[in-house]
C-alpha cells in the first residue's frame, strides 16, 4: 500500500463556508465521536470538516462510511433521521442477492439478467455478487449472528433490518465516524469546479449545520413520493434534487411502476406472504382471471390481475395455501407482517382481509443518479452516489430488485462509493478548503420570485401523488394520461420553483415537497419518452418491448428538463 | 401510527425521541415524551422495539388516528408484543441467529 496518507487538516482559520456569526468548529479527530458528543452550545450553527461526508444512514450510507475510515478518511454521516432506524431497510426483514464464488456465479448472474428487460448490465452484476458476499461474510465475522441451516452450514443470505442496522451504527461509530443523528442536509455546496460539502438542519435542536467535506456521498435513498411504505419517511428524493442541481444526470427515472400489496391503510408492504395467499373480491367471491382461474399467489405474474380488481373495488386475502409448518416461519420469520393483523384482531390463515397495493416510487423501482464511473461517482467531482440514491438498472434493468438485489447492491455500492470518495479527497488533498464555497439549493430554499404563504407543502405533495399514486395513472400507463399529468407536474414545479420559501427547520418540508414534485417530474418525462412497454413500465398504448429501446433514458436538468439516453454494452461497463 | 406513550410504564429515558426515524417525539423535561407530530409516524414500530420498558403503542393503521385506551393494549398484552415476536428484551437486540426466513425462502420458490 503506497498510498500518501491524509495530510492533516487546517485547523478552523482557513474555514470559508458560509462565513457568519457564532460558527462553532469541531476538528475531527479521528477517535470514536457519536452525535451525543458533538454537543454545542445552543442555537450557534454547527460547522465540521471532514475528508469524506456521507448524506443518509440506511445500509449504503453506513457501507460507504465504513469504507471511506477504513481507508483512513476522517468521515462525517449526517442522517435525516436516524442511523440505525432510518431507511427502507431498518423496519423490514430482508433477502440478499447472496452467490457464493465459483463456477455457478457466472450461471446465477446470466439466469438473473435474463429478468431484467435486457437493460442490466452483467459486469456490474458480477461485480456487486462479489463486493456484497465478501462484505456479508465480514459481518458475520464482526459478530452479526446468521442463522444455521440444518447441515450446520451459516445462511448469510438474509438479513434481519432492526438488527442489521443496530449492528451496522455500532460498527460505524467504533471505526471513528461521526454520526449526526436528526440532521438533515437541505443542499451541496461547491467552489465551481467540485462538490465541497453540504448544509443542513439540525431538526430536533434548531440550529444550522454545515461540513465542509473533500468528497461527497449520497446516500440519500430512494422516493417514495410519501406512500405510506416501511422506511418512506425520510425516504423523499432528496438526492435526487441536489445531484440534479449540482449538475449529475439521473437515470430510469420510468421504473417508477412497482407496487407491493399490503393489508389495507397498513404500512406493511412486504409482498413474501402473499405468495401463499388467495384473492376474493369484496363479496367474498373468488377474484378470477381472464381464464376464469382463482387468482393465486399474489407476488407472481397475477399481481397485474390484482391491480385491476382494485381498479374496479375493495380486494380481500386469505394466506389460506400456507400450511401448518410454514405459518410457524413466516410468524416467526416475518414477525412485523403480523403485527397488523394481531393488532387488528384477524387470523390472516384464516380470515379474509382487505389488502391495497402500495406504491413503491424509485425505492423498489430502479431509478436514480446515474452512476458515471466504477467508484460510483456521479460525473460531478467530488460527488458520489449509493444504494437507491444510484440507478440500479446496472443490477436490475426494468424490473424490481425487490429487497435482495437492492439490498445486495446497498452493500457493494456503499463500499465502493466509500473508497472512492475517499481516494478523491486524497488526491483533492492539497488544494481542499481554499476557494469560497456556494450553496447549490434553489427550490423549496430560495424561491426565484414572491414568496407565497398560502403554497402548502402537505398540498403540494398530495398533488404530485395525483399524479403518480393511482394504479390507474401509474401501474397502467399511456401516452395521453402521463402527458397530462406531466403539465399539471410543470405547473406545480413552476409554483414550487417561485414561490415556495419556508424558515428554519420547516426548510426540511420544503425541501422534501420540492424534491418530491421534481421526482414525479423526471419520471413522467422519462415514462413518455419511453414509448414501450418493459418490465414495470407499462404502457397501454404501446403494449410490447420494442428493441429500439433496449437503451437507457437519462434525464437531467431542474427548471428544464431534458431527456437523453446511453446504450447498453454487455460486456462493457460504462465509464 | 404512534398511539401510546404510557406514562405509567415510561421510565424518561428519552430513547423513543432519539431512535424514532421521523422525528415523531418530543421530550419533555421530568416527563413522559409526548407524540409531537403523530402523522408523520411511518408505522415501521421500531420505537416500540428500542424502548426498555415496553411503553410505546403503534396502531395498525397507518393512514390517520386509529384511538384505542392503555387498558385495552394492557389487556391484549400488546404492549411489546413486536419485540418478543422478535426475541428482542429490554430495548436490547436479539434473535437473529433463530430466523427461520430462510426455510420461507425455499418454501417459496
Amino acid at each position: 500500500m503506497s498510498r500518501p496518507p491524509f495530510p492533516t487538516l487546517p485547523e478552523k482559520s482557513e474555514t470559508t463556508v458560509r462565513p457568519g456569526k457564532g460558527l462553532t468548529f469541531w476538528p475531527i479527530t479521528g477517535e470514536r465521536m457519536s452525535s451525543d458528543r458533538v454537543k454545542s452550545t445552543g442555537n450557534d450553527p454547527l460547522h465540521l470538516q471532514a475528508d469524506v461526508l456521507v448524506l443518509g444512514g440506511g445500509p449504503s450510507g453506513a457501507w460507504a462510511a465504513l469504507a471511506a475510515a477504513e481507508d483512513g478518511a476522517r468521515v462525517v454521516l449526517a442522517d435525516k433521521g436516524y442511523l440505525g432506524t432510518s431507511g427502507a431497510t431498518a423496519p423490514s426483514n430482508t433477502g440478499t442477492w447472496c452467490v457464493p464464488p465459483g463456477e455457478n456465479r457466472g450461471q446465477a448472474v446470466e439466469r438473473r439478467w435474463q429478468r431484467t428487460g435486457g437493460l442490466a448490465d452483467q459486469r456490474w452484476m458480477l461485480r456487486c455478487v462479489d463486493q456484497a458476499y465478501e462484505n456479508l461474510v465480514k459481518l458475520s465475522e464482526w459478530g452479526y449472528l446468521f442463522p444455521h441451516e440444518d447441515d450446520g452450514r451459516l445462511y448469510i443470505a438474509n438479513l434481519r433490518g432492526p438488527d442489521y442496522m443496530r449492528f451496522m451504527r455500532r460498527r460505524v461509530l467504533k471505526a471513528g465516524v461521526t454520526v449526526l443523528d436528526h440532521h438533515p442536509a437541505l443542499e451541496l455546496l461547491s467552489n465551481g469546479d467540485a462538490i465541497t460539502g453540504a448544509s443542513g438542519v439540525d431538526r430536533q435542536r434548531n440550529r444550522d449545520w454545515s461540513v465542509e467535506a473533500k468528497a461527497v456521498v449520497l446516500a440519500t435513498g430512494g422516493c417514495a413520493f410519501h406512500e405510506r411504505i416501511l422506511g418512506a419517511t425520510g425516504l423523499t428524493g432528496d438526492g435526487y434534487l441536489m445531484a440534479a442541481e449540482a449538475g449529475a444526470h439521473l437515470s430510469g427515472m420510468e421504473f417508477t411502476g412497482k407496487y407491493t400489496l399490503a393489508p389495507y391503510e397498513t404500512s406493511l408492504n412486504k409482498g413474501l406472504p402473499y405468495r401463499w395467499a388467495t384473492f376474493y373480491r369484496e363479496d367474498g367471491s373468488p377474484l378470477l382471471d381472464a381464464n376464469g382461474e382463482q387468482v393465486s399467489n399474489g407476488i407472481g405474474e397475477r399481481e397485474k390481475d390484482i391491480a385491476k380488481a382494485l381498479i374496479d373495488g375493495p380486494v380481500f386475502a386469505r394466506l389460506d395455501h400456507a400450511e401448518p409448518a410454514l405459518q410457524d416461519w413466516l410468524r416467526r420469520g416475518q414477525p412485523n407482517c403480523f403485527v397488523p393483523h394481531d393488532r387488528a384482531g384477524i387470523d390472516p390463515f384464516k380470515d379474509l382481509f382487505r389488502i391495497t397495493l402500495r406504491a413503491e416510487g424509485t425505492v423498489r423501482g430502479t431509478g436514480g443518479i446515474m452512476l458515471a464511473t466504477v467508484d460510483c461517482g456521479t460525473g460531478v467531482p467530488g460527488l458520489y452516489v449509493a444504494g437507491d440514491a444510484a440507478s440500479r438498472e446496472n443490477m436490475t434493468g426494468a424490473v424490481s430488485g425487490g429487497g435482495a438485489v437492492n439490498s445486495s447492491w446497498a452493500i457493494a455500492s456503499g463500499w465502493w462509493s466509500g473508497k472512492g470518495a475517499s481516494t478523491y479527497a486524497r488526491k483533492s488533498a492539497r488544494k481542499a478548503f481554499r476557494s469560497i464555497s456556494k450553496p447549490l439549493g434553489e427550490a423549496g430554499l430560495r424561491p426565484a420570485g414572491n414568496a407565497r404563504a398560502d403554497l402548502r407543502t402537505a398540498q403540494i405533495i398530495e398533488a404530485v401523488r395525483a399524479e403518480v399514486i393511482p394504479l390507474e395513472k401509474n401501474y397502467f400507463r399511456d401516452g395521453t394520461t402521463l402527458h397530462t399529468s406531466s403539465e399539471r407536474l410543470e405547473s406545480l414545479w413552476n409554483d414550487v420553483r417561485q414561490h415556495l420559501h419556508t424558515e428554519g427547520v420547516d426548510r426540511v418540508r420544503s425541501r422534501e415537497a420540492a424534491s418530491i414534485t421534481a421526482s414525479a417530474r423526471w419520471s413522467l418525462a422519462s415514462a413518455l419518452a419511453r414509448s414501450e412497454s418493459r418490465g414495470m413500465h407499462r404502457r397501454a398504448d404501446r403494449p410490447g418491448s420494442d428493441p429500439a429501446f433496449a437503451r437507457r433514458i437519462l434525464v437531467s436538468g431542474v427548471d428544464a428538463v431534458r431527456i437523453g439516453e446511453a446504450q447498453i454494452s454487455r460486456e462493457g461497463i460504462a465509464s | 401510527m404512534i398511539e401510546i406513550v404510557s406514562a405509567s410504564r415510561c421510565i424518561e429515558c428519552d430513547i423513543c425521541v432519539k431512535v424514532c426515524p421521523a422525528n415523531v417525539f418530543d421530550a419533555v423535561p421530568d416527563s413522559a415524551p409526548i407524540i409531537a407530530r403523530q402523522d408523520d409516524c411511518q408505522t415501521c414500530y421500531l420505537c416500540e422495539i428500542y424502548c426498555p420498558v415496553d411503553a410505546l403503542y403503534v396502531a395498525h393503521r397507518a393512514e390517520g388516528h386509529f384511538p384505542i385506551t392503555e387498558a385495552e393494549v394492557e389487556e391484549r398484552n400488546l404492549f411489546g408484543s413486536y419485540a418478543r415476536a422478535l426475541g428482542w428484551k429490554r430495548g436490547k437486540a436479539g434473535g437473529t441467529e433463530h430466523d427461520p426466513t430462510h426455510r420461507i425462502r425455499v418454501a417459496a420458490v
